[in-house]
């Protein structure tokens, strides 16, 4: 089998508006006949769910939460990109795209980004119709703000809750359809694998979280809008239900995996407190406006941030990057954390960490403050005073949540910071149509590969989930969907449910009766410790050689030493995990396969060897422009499929951030 | 709830606007003439039906609100430090209230059923004779009448630090300027009106009027 | 901020599923640090309960971060627990001290049965949005976002409604089981914005019926829901939506 990106002819802006002019339609008495399931109900399936129930398909949405309200797309803090171009300052459909491409560092696929940037607009305007409840200016319009990556104000939010806005959104028309009869919506519900009946995706097995009873679901098309696999490392800002497994059993069914090593690794979370860590805190990327960031000079230093004198710091970001500054993008700044803590400069009890410190700009705020009032002769206390105020107004709710988490007073203190595990810009390899190698079987959002290269830039991410549910797949659907209408609906009962089932409680039933001594939660753990240590910011041959073994060997010991409690037919959330955990540990070879395979150093995915004199990242276009498909052959084989990638308007350059 | 609560409030500021007559310590005149002018005038005589069936109505309101709502928690938490949250007379309202309607059935029982036997007996013609002020001085010397009046005020008192505003809630009234308003006119209120209440079983009985 | 570690006594509500009795089980947690969160405490007492061959103790989280609203837990009388403005999962462990006991139960409403442990089944308040939780627009058929100036005060104040993160702790924390505080959160955000408008007396009747249908108490202003929402909703949306309820009940011609 070859790859066929499928991208329409013609000239880029154009490409989108042609397809849609030419795709095939399904007419509303055929539509009535087909049924359609969603597995997912983040921005991308609950958009995708709620956009096919309105065109009249019948909708089946799975998720695995008690409510499809509670997907992970709710704890996007920032804000979402539109074309807009309210703010008068140069904004475009083709400046986004051309950032988009750019930030990605030229390994996405060129007609797709400019696809996203063509539909940003429509979904600002269809979730303002919604009701989302967007941040405004006193003139009653929307208000914008600039995000990291960007010279314009491109970026809509909703205080820090823009996710969540969004998502309630999403979640509201989602709901409607399911008051009128055209989704029927199954909460606590996980799905376990993909059904194929003459290789193209006709259903589900999914298992009923709450009685653990397996159920088929026939669908004449199955959308996949499962979201990343950032839990790989254990570590990360991912919810703790967040995961792999419903992608997973797709790519061991036929999907290729598009570019699994391309990993966001966020320069500005709550660092690790000690081993009993479940989880990381994001704090939002705005705070690199204001804060600087430093370590001691001196090594080992264990005396109190505020106690080190100003010429013992090292503004290490300012130093090196003079023109960015603490506004570098997102990986460069987590490598340079990470550069500084491993030479032994690192703060705190764990050494694991920097500052972020808002020391300056409290008194530069506070000297514009009483310039503002016209105030003369104050002093450094009221100017302080006057600072922490304009503060606590701009980011007083992440200063609360830092305060919650660690119990430090941030207004006082500077903040300890680390990168964490954020965004996973790989996933299931798609074509135009968002359509998997799978005939029938699509994935959508952060499941699938196609929109962010290497490297996503903020305020992306909600923006793709949404294009691809609103204003994508309502189309390519229905492309596929109109050589099905003569299809009727599959009854349960054929062969192929019933071997597929019966596959899928085999394996719940082995992994049950392996009855060894370690939990899940440690192989977790493990895994995620090897993935951070060798398959995390920085990536070399040898350690990621070293980890494919180490992987193997822990996937041996989790078969034949996991415990799992409790029953099969009953609520058993262990069960849960270990299932997700046994599939998050095949991804995490095949990631670092991938991570091997590519010598190159692009957005995220650094590879040692491959660095300018300065270490900073050198991309390898000649070799590796392109994206990596692997399709699964077997336990531990993978073959790689490239796609190779052209870029017709954006040409490659190398970023300098210098 | 809140538009009874409020028409019964409305209520309470005649009924004790009556009653401060007494402090004008004239021997019960003022205070005389007032009450046979409430029980005379057939507006209000009219108007009294409404407040009873105003009483009636509030009474099987909360008695419907107190068994649907014991109902939405059939397993009760083990701890619960409701304190942390809220007022311990905002969440016993049924109570207070049931303990008010005690009340009313000995306070009704003994002033109000004696002036309409009065008003009525001899076929409604010459109640003159009635007089309410010496059969109230009567009443309130004995200890145990004032404590049980007492206890009623007290009672009213707390159902009405919370009623009061938490009618202009019910209705929808809940605004940024005017809440704490009328929340402090709902404390004025309910301080004054149980205040004068309280001061009549008391002055009788410590004899401050005659 | 002093480290420290501390030994517990826990007393946690089990029960094997729906349909069973429940009742309380006591637990010993030791060593536990004061710079672990609420729900890595249970991760802890949970490896424990699974390396002695014991039944772990079931329990809704997600995020773990104070945003999706699953965590329900009610810790010592308390809707997630002893902090206000404040989810389970973001409670952390220096508010308590060693020796404590800590007694924890489900969400207790007619409307939200247990499922199991301390998970309850919290699908009524999908039910109430899908009554009318929504403003009924198919994709595609929007006007330009910009068309529509809001007066920026209502749209904040909206916002602060929709901020809600359903979890449900102003029906724990009521003594009457009630939801009005959830519902009204979704029908003030609606009902402060233009786009709401053609649905406005619909929604807010539908939504209260369904309400009402789910088993939730009713409301007697004791405003403990305001006090122990995570996210500060305020009662002032009760208000709003009895004002909603009124106008339109009087004006409905059904």
């Amino acid at each position: 089998m070859s790859l066929d990106s499928k991208i329409p002819a013609g000239e880029m802006d154009k490409k989108w508006t042609d397809y849609k002019g030419h795709v095939k339609l399904v007419n509303p008495s055929n539509k009535r006949k087909l049924e359609v399931i969603v597995v997912g109900t983040g921005l991308a399936g609950a958009s995708a769910a709620a956009s096919l129930g309105e065109l009249g398909y019948k909708v089946k949405a799975f998720c695995f939460q008690d409510s499809p309200r509670r997907a992970h797309s709710i704890a996007a803090q920032g804000g979402i990109n539109a074309a807009k171009n309210y703010q008068n300052d140069g904004d475009s459909v083709f400046r986004l795209f051309y950032d988009t491409v750019k930030g990605g560092d030229y390994r996405a696929r060129e007609a797709n980004v400019h696809r996203l940037a063509e539909v940003s607009n429509n979904i600002i305007d269809q979730c303002v119709a919604q009701g989302v409840p967007f941040a405004r200016e006193y003139g009653g319009l929307l208000s914008n703000r600039s995000f990291g990556g960007t010279q314009v104000q491109r970026t809509f939010y909703a205080a820090g809750q823009t996710g969540q806005q969004l998502l309630l959104g999403a979640y509201s028309a989602l709901e409607r359809q399911v008051a009128l009869g055209n989704v029927i919506m199954y909460n606590r519900h996980e799905m376990l694998d993909i059904v194929k009946i003459d290789g193209k995706a006709r259903g589900i097995i999914a298992r009923d979280l709450v009685n653990g009873t397996l159920e088929r679901h026939f669908g004449h098309a199955v959308l996949l809008c499962t979201g990343g696999y950032g839990n790989v490392f254990y570590l990360s800002t991912n919810a703790m239900g967040s995961n792999v497994t419903a992608a997973w059993k797709a790519h061991k069914q036929g999907a290729w995996f598009g570019n699994p090593c391309f990993t966001q690794i966020h320069p500005t979370c709550i660092p690790v407190s000690g081993d009993h860590q479940s989880k990381l805190t994001l704090m939002s990327e705005s705070l690199r406006n204001d804060g600087r960031i430093w370590v001691p000079k001196k090594k080992e230093d264990n005396r109190k941030g505020v106690d080190i004198p100003e010429e013992e710091r090292d503004y290490y970001l300012e130093r090196r990057y003079p023109a960015f500054g603490n506004l570098v993008p997102r990986d460069v700044a987590s490598r340079a954390a990470k550069e500084r803590c491993d030479e032994g400069y690192g703060v705190g009890t764990t050494k694991m960490a920097v500052y972020l410190d808002f020391a300056d700009a409290i008194i530069r705020y506070g000297k514009i403050e009483a310039g503002k009032q016209g105030l003369e002769n104050v002093s450094e206390a009221d100017i302080i005073k006057m600072g922490k105020g304009v503060v606590e107004e701009k980011y007083g709710n992440l200063f609360e949540m830092y305060e919650k988490i660690t119990g430090e007073n941030p207004y006082e203190m500077p903040m300890r910071i680390y990168p964490a595990v954020h965004y996973t810009m790989g996933g299931l390899w798609v074509d135009y149509e968002l359509k998997t190698t799978v005939d029938g079987l699509y994935a959508l959002g952060e499941a699938n590969f196609s929109d962010h290269g290497a490297n996503r830039l903020g305020a992306s991410a909600l923006m793709q989930g949404l294009a691809d549910g609103y204003f994508v797949i309502p189309y390519t659907l229905g492309n596929y969907l109109a050589d099905d209408i003569s299809t009727a609906a599959i009854p349960t009962s054929h062969p192929a449910f019933e071997e597929m089932e019966k596959a899928v409680s085999d394996r719940i039933n082995q992994l049950m009766n392996i009855k060894g001594k370690q939990t899940v939660e440690s192989f977790h753990k493990r895994l995620g410790k090897i993935m951070w240590d060798k398959c995390g910011m920085a990536r070399n041959a040898n350690n990621l050689q070293e980890a494919i073994v180490e992987i193997q060997a822990l996937k041996k010991e989790f078969w034949s030493d996991v415990k799992i409690p409790g029953d099969v037919n009953e609520m058993n959330p262990e069960l849960d995990k270990a299932g997700r955990v046994a599939d998050f540990i095949e991804l995490g070879e095949l990631m670092c396969k991938d991570a091997l395979n590519r010598n190159e150093s692009c957005g995220g995915h650094f590879r040692e060897e491959s660095q300018t004199e300065e270490g900073e990242a050198k991309r390898d276009d000649e070799n590796y422009s392109f994206v990596s498909a692997w399709e699964y052959k077997g336990e531990s084989d993978w073959q790689l499929n490239k796609e190779p990638l052209t870029f017709d308007i954006v040409k490659p350059t190398q970023r300098s951030y210098k | 709830m809140g538009l009874t609560g409020l028409f019964l409030i409305s209520f309470l500021i005649v009924h004790v606007g009556v009653n401060a007559c007494i402090f004008v310590n004239d021997g019960g005149e003022t205070f005389n003439t007032a009450a046979r002018f409430m029980s005379h005038n057939w507006i209000l005589r009219i108007m009294e039906i409404g407040l009873f069936a105003g009483l009636i109505l509030h009474i099987v309101q909360g008695f419907m609100l107190w068994k649907n709502n014991s109902s939405a928690r059939p397993v009760d938490y083990n701890i619960k430090k409701a304190n942390k949250n809220s007022k311990w007379y905002s969440r016993s309202m049924g109570l207070l209230g049931t303990l008010l309607l005690f009340f009313l059935i000995i306070h009704v029982s003994k002033f109000f059923v004696s002036t309409k036997i009065a008003l009525y007996a001899n076929g409604g013609i010459n109640d003159a004779s009635h007089n309410l002020y010496l059969e109230m001085k009567e009443e309130f010397q004995t200890w145990w009448v004032v404590l049980i009046y007492i206890a009623g005020v007290v009672s009213l008192f707390w159902h009405l630090l919370h009623g009061f505003q938490s009618a202009f809630q019910t209705l929808g009234i809940n605004h940024k300027r005017y809440t704490p308003i009328i929340k402090a006119i709902g404390v004025g209120y309910t301080i004054i009106v149980c205040i004068l209440f309280a001061l009549m079983p008391i002055s009788f009985y410590l004899g401050w009027i005659q | 901020m002093e480290h420290y570690n501390m030994n517990l006594t826990l007393k946690v509500w089990k029960q094997k599923n729906s349909t069973a009795k429940g009742n309380f089980e006591t637990y010993q947690v030791k060593d536990i640090s004061s710079e672990m969160s609420f729900l890595e405490m249970f991760d802890v007492l949970n490896e424990q309960l699974i390396t002695d061959g014991k039944d772990p103790i079931a329990f809704d989280h997600d995020c773990r971060e104070g945003i999706c609203g699953a965590c329900s837990m009610y810790i010592d009388g308390r809707a997630h627990g002893p902090w206000s403005k404040n989810t389970t999962c973001q409670l952390h462990m220096r508010a308590f001290k060693d020796g404590d006991t800590i007694v924890v139960e489900p969400w207790r409403a007619a409307a939200f049965p247990v499922i199991k442990d301390l998970m309850v089944d919290r699908d009524a308040f999908d039910r109430i949005i899908q009554a009318g939780g929504y403003i009924s627009v198919n994709t595609g058929n929007a006007v330009d976002a910009n068309s529509l100036p809001i007066d920026k005060k209502d749209a904040d104040t909206s916002f602060d409604a929709a901020s809600c993160i359903g979890c449900g702790a102003c029906v724990a924390a009521c003594k009457n089981s009630s939801a009005m505080l959830f519902v009204s959160a979704k029908v003030s955000q609606l009902a402060l914005l233009p786009q709401g408008e053609p649905e406005r007396e619909a929604r807010v009747l539908n939504m209260v019926a369904q309400m009402d249908k789910e088993g939730f108490g009713n409301c007697t202003n004791t405003y403990a829901c305001e006090a122990e929402c995570p996210k500060g909703i305020s009662v002032t949306n009760i208000a709003r939506m009895n004002r909603e309820f009124l106008k339109a009940g009087l004006s409905t011609e059904q």
